[in-house]
């Protein structure tokens, strides 16, 4: 398809905004103007919906179709929340009005809406308090990270070693680093973290350790079962513990990561919450944390005051700073909010009951198609590798010509040829079934004819894109 | 059951496949001990009454103020297209482009917004975007660092203090130098800020205009670092750079904005979305997603996640940045709303806010001790002087339904009078005269 600019017309234009104010040049010196005006698409509006909306239909998205993105939580994301995000009382008003004096009296419906949403997500993980500052996952972690620094800072002491399960998502290691802190792999046994690791780790490294990043259940998808015995190891050298909430849609209302020892936690308000990942983003990710680490937490924080109003606090004198300008990503918030209240506490757990069952479902269902390499009951996820002689890429892009979107591939990086699916608890049963046949098809086709797979997808708008010429060539915009 | 299709018939027959007995069976793995101490959740409401309640919270906030509230985040006139295509779920409900075959409509939208961003900051590459404006500057600053292998960053004063305050978050943990350059009254000194590179100096970071509303050209500060091997970072409001003097045109490495005021409504603080262009040698330095233009099998153009070396998921604690989600819905806003203004629409917008804020010094000085706090020239954004404390003034005028603008003494020492007030085309003549007319009876 033609790129926007190239359907430009010199001269046409929208029309959205004519206004009779002088030129800039009438304003300013002409050595602070630029040049020449940007070359900007010259479009009627028409030009623009057509071109965005033959767009749309070269995507694959949840309203169309199963997305079973390992680690992603692809549900469906109920519209109705998007009804309460966009009510006009909060997209117009100005971050910085509730930060004037008698502003936060016109601020009071969005700071409920944070104050609720603290106190709901609270509840929810048995934590303390939580920031919404972080605005997606990883920036979540280096908040999350950046508190522990400051926990150890706090009482005196510089450590630099953060410990990392192999099967942890990448923006673990780097968002670590990031906080200028150094990586310590952790390996996995039987797919989980092994206590005898951890101590090894801990003998060689002692309090030097700023703590343990952990993903649980983990991105196998498999719960971790010593997770008392590595609270207690961690413990032993006032380490803490960090909870990657990345895979939180498995354990609500069956596990409390404030409960079982974890000292903060990030949440993907875009996963677990329902929030549409709109193509990439914008996310949102809440740092959760107990009483240890609650006086490092970002500012402001909205508290309530004794007439029940509420206000913005700034008044934590070992905060760590901003992690974002303000309170976050606030309407993916409302929206997280409003699909709490609407489920209510019995409703989330039914969430994490559903996602395991059709989880466990699935993966029954494909035990003799695929070869999936741990036999314990899975959580919300679960890996296979492709069977002995296929490609893990080439499943995924025959799926996409029966209608699938791929699960993830290649990931966790332990597993051979992965193939990481997580159906997600809104997925019916025929959708699941569906997907089996297609599976089984698949790789019964690949049996027979090899080479048939490789030449997948057909039916896409594009075939299969030679990627290291791309990354040679370097075109990047339209100018290059 | 809300968001979940299963029959009980369904539900027991799958149950029987997995071969459990009850729902509860499948979290076996967590123990007795490790269950929820408490999970004390409100019951569930039908949708109706969460949107009533919505609808109660968000008639609550004082959205009929008359603003002219800006340092940094500005109030605009959004096309209601961008809402319709961008509210498109085939954008909204798909995930990250990992997929390129299926994924078409997401990459080809990322390459024509990484296209329109150049263009606007003359630029060579631009990446799919980050969180918001001082995230940009943070990884801008570290692409300095890593590029120049230094550890100091020289910062003018009159950078929003709301960018400096998280750049000096995300920089405690590393062993980096932030040095101020002091401004004066308001005005980026630029032979200081020239002065300030030295041989530990990774770049010097600038805003244009700058927090104060100032308009300058830092073409002989983004020479002076370059002398020095540092690199010129500058930070600038998008929207007037429809008309200023672009980054390129000034010579500087990376630039870097707060996209919100291209098509993102203010929605009390995000999402936004963080601009970043750089010159094409700073490429492996990049941070972030970036998609590039490819050919498949058959020879057909489309669009692919390009350079993905230096990210996360590849390199791990080595990757340029911790980025994974990033901002690509607002991304897709900017890029149709940047396509329904076009140049001009754009260009005008910036001049009727310029226009409209010179309207409003001439008339807010006309009261007895307002004046400007510098003669530098300004945008669509300035600072006044008044005789009494900002702070007081806001509130006073709050309670008369005016937010006249930021105080910003609270950032600045000598400056308890200064008041920054910032004009768009969603302000009007009327509104400007209504103000003056509820500051006068004050002062």
């Amino acid at each position: 398809m033609k790129t926007i600019f190239a359907e430009s017309v010199p001269g046409r234009s929208s029309g959205f905004f004519e206004s009779t104010a002088p030129s800039a040049a009438q304003m300013l010196p002409a050595g602070l103007l630029r040049a020449c005006p940007p070359c900007l698409p010259e479009c009627s509006e028409l030009d623009v919906v057509r071109h965005f909306t033959r767009l749309s239909h070269l995507n694959y998205s949840v309203d169309a179709n199963f997305y079973p993105l390992g680690s992603c939580t692809m549900k469906y994301n109920p519209k109705f929340t998007e009804y309460a995000a966009g009510l006009p009382g909060f997209a117009r008003l100005h971050p910085l009005l509730a930060q004037l004096g008698r502003g936060a009296a016109q601020a009071q419906g969005a700071l409920r809406c944070l104050y609720e949403t603290e106190r709901l997500l609270c509840e929810i993980t048995g934590m303390e308090a939580f920031t919404f500052q972080p605005m997606a996952g990883a920036n979540g972690e280096f908040a999350g990270v950046s508190l522990m620094v400051a926990y150890h800072r706090a009482k005196g002491r510089k450590r630099s070693k953060m410990l990392i399960p192999d099967s942890a998502h990448g923006t673990n290691p780097a968002s670590a680093a990031l906080a200028g802190l150094e990586v310590v792999n952790i390996e996995s046994r039987e797919g989980m973290v092994a206590p005898e690791v951890l101590a090894a780790s801990i003998a060689e490294y002692g309090d030097n350790i700023v703590g343990l990043m952990m993903t649980c259940p983990n991105t196998l998808g498999l719960m971790e079962l010593h997770l008392p015995a590595i609270v207690a190891e961690l413990r032993k050298i006032d380490a803490l513990l960090y909870y990657d909430g990345a895979n939180m849609n498995a354990i609500l209302g069956k596990m409390r990561v404030g409960d079982v020892g974890f000292d903060v936690v990030h949440l993907n308000l875009h996963k677990t919450f329902a929030t549409p990942h709109g193509g990439g983003g914008p996310g949102s990710g809440p740092v959760g944390v107990n009483g240890r680490l609650l006086p490092f937490l970002p500012v402001p924080r909205v508290a309530m005051g004794k007439d029940g109003g509420f206000f913005l606090d700034s008044n934590l004198p070992l905060s760590i700073g901003a992690i974002g300008p303000f309170y976050g990503s606030f309407s993916v918030v409302v929206k997280a909010l409003a699909y709490m209240l609407r489920l209510g506490g019995e409703g989330l757990e039914r969430v994490a009951e559903y996602a395991v069952l059709n989880a466990n479902y699935l993966k029954k269902r494909l035990e003799d198609t695929l070869d999936i390499p741990f036999e314990r009951p899975c959580a919300h996820e679960f890996v296979a590798s492709a069977p002995e002689g296929l490609r893990a890429l080439d499943i995924a892009k025959a799926l996409l010509d029966r209608g699938f979107h791929a699960p993830t591939v290649y990931f966790p990086l332990i597993v051979r040829e992965c193939l990481m699916a997580e159906p997600t608890e809104t997925e019916s049963k025929q959708t699941l079934d569906a997907y089996v046949d297609v599976l089984r098809e698949i790789v019964e086709q690949g049996r027979k004819d090899p080479a048939s797979l490789t030449a997948a997808p057909l039916s896409m708008p594009v075939r299969r894109l030679d990627e290291t010429a791309a990354a040679r060539r370097m075109a990047l915009t339209e100018d290059m | 059951m809300p968001f979940i299709p299963h029959t009980p018939q369904e539900l027991e027959e799958m149950l029987a496949i997995v071969g459990v007995r009850h729902l509860d069976d499948l979290f076996a793995d967590i123990p007795p001990e490790m269950r929820p101490r408490r999970f004390r959740l409100p019951k569930g409401r039908s949708e109706a009454a969460v949107c009533a309640f919505f609808e109660e919270l968000a008639a609550r906030n004082g959205t009929n103020i008359t603003s002219f509230l800006g340092a940094g985040f500005y109030a605009h006139d959004i096309p209601k297209a961008v809402d319709a295509l961008a509210g498109r779920s085939e954008f909204y409900t798909a995930y990250t482009p990992y997929q390129a075959e299926c994924s078409q409509g997401t990459l080809q939208a990322i390459f024509e917004f990484q296209t329109a961003v150049c263009r606007l900051l003359d630029m060579d590459c631009a990446n799919a975007s980050v969180y918001d404006g001082g995230t940009a500057l943070f990884e801008a600053a570290m692409m300095a660092v890593r590029a120049t292998r230094r550890q100091t960053l020289a910062v003018d004063e009159a950078v929003n203090p709301i960018w400096r305050k998280m750049l000096a978050t995300y920089i405690a943990g590393l062993p980096i130098t932030l040095k101020i350059v002091p401004q004066k009254n308001g005005i980026s000194d630029l032979r200081a800020l020239s002065d300030a590179p030295d041989k530990e100096c990774a770049a010097i970071i600038v805003q244009n205009p700058n927090f104060f509303g100032a308009v300058a050209d830092y073409s002989e500060v983004f020479a002076a670092a370059r002398a020095k091997g540092a690199l010129g970072i500058i930070s600038v409001y998008p929207v007037m750079q429809a008309v200023l003097k672009t980054p390129g045109e000034m010579g500087a490495d990376v630039a870097v904005a707060e996209g919100q005021s291209l098509g993102q409504p203010l929605n009390f603080g995000g999402p936004y979305l963080g601009l970043m262009a750089c010159k094409k040698e700073h490429i492996r330095q990049f941070p972030g997603r970036i998609a590039g233009r490819a050919t498949d099998l058959n020879g057909k153009t489309g669009y692919v996640l390009t350079l993905q070396a230096r990210e996360q998921h590849i390199r791990r604690a080595k990757a340029t940045s911790n980025i994974c989600s990033n901002q690509a819905l607002c991304a897709l806003r900017t890029l149709i709303c940047l396509c329904l203004l076009g140049h001009g629409g754009l260009g005008r917008q910036a001049e009727r806010g310029m226009h409209l804020a010179r309207l409003a010094v001439k008339r807010l000085t006309s009261l007895k001790g307002v004046e400007p706090l510098n003669a530098a020239p300004y945008g669509n954004e300035t600072a006044l002087r008044f005789p009494v404390p900002a702070e007081r003034l806001v509130s006073a005028l709050i309670d008369r339904g005016f937010a006249p603008g930021y105080p910003v003494g609270r950032h600045y020492s000598d400056m308890e009078n200064v008041l920054l007030l910032a004009c768009t085309e969603t302000n009007t003549p009327e509104q400007i005269d209504a103000l003056a007319e509820a500051m006068g009876g004050l002062l």
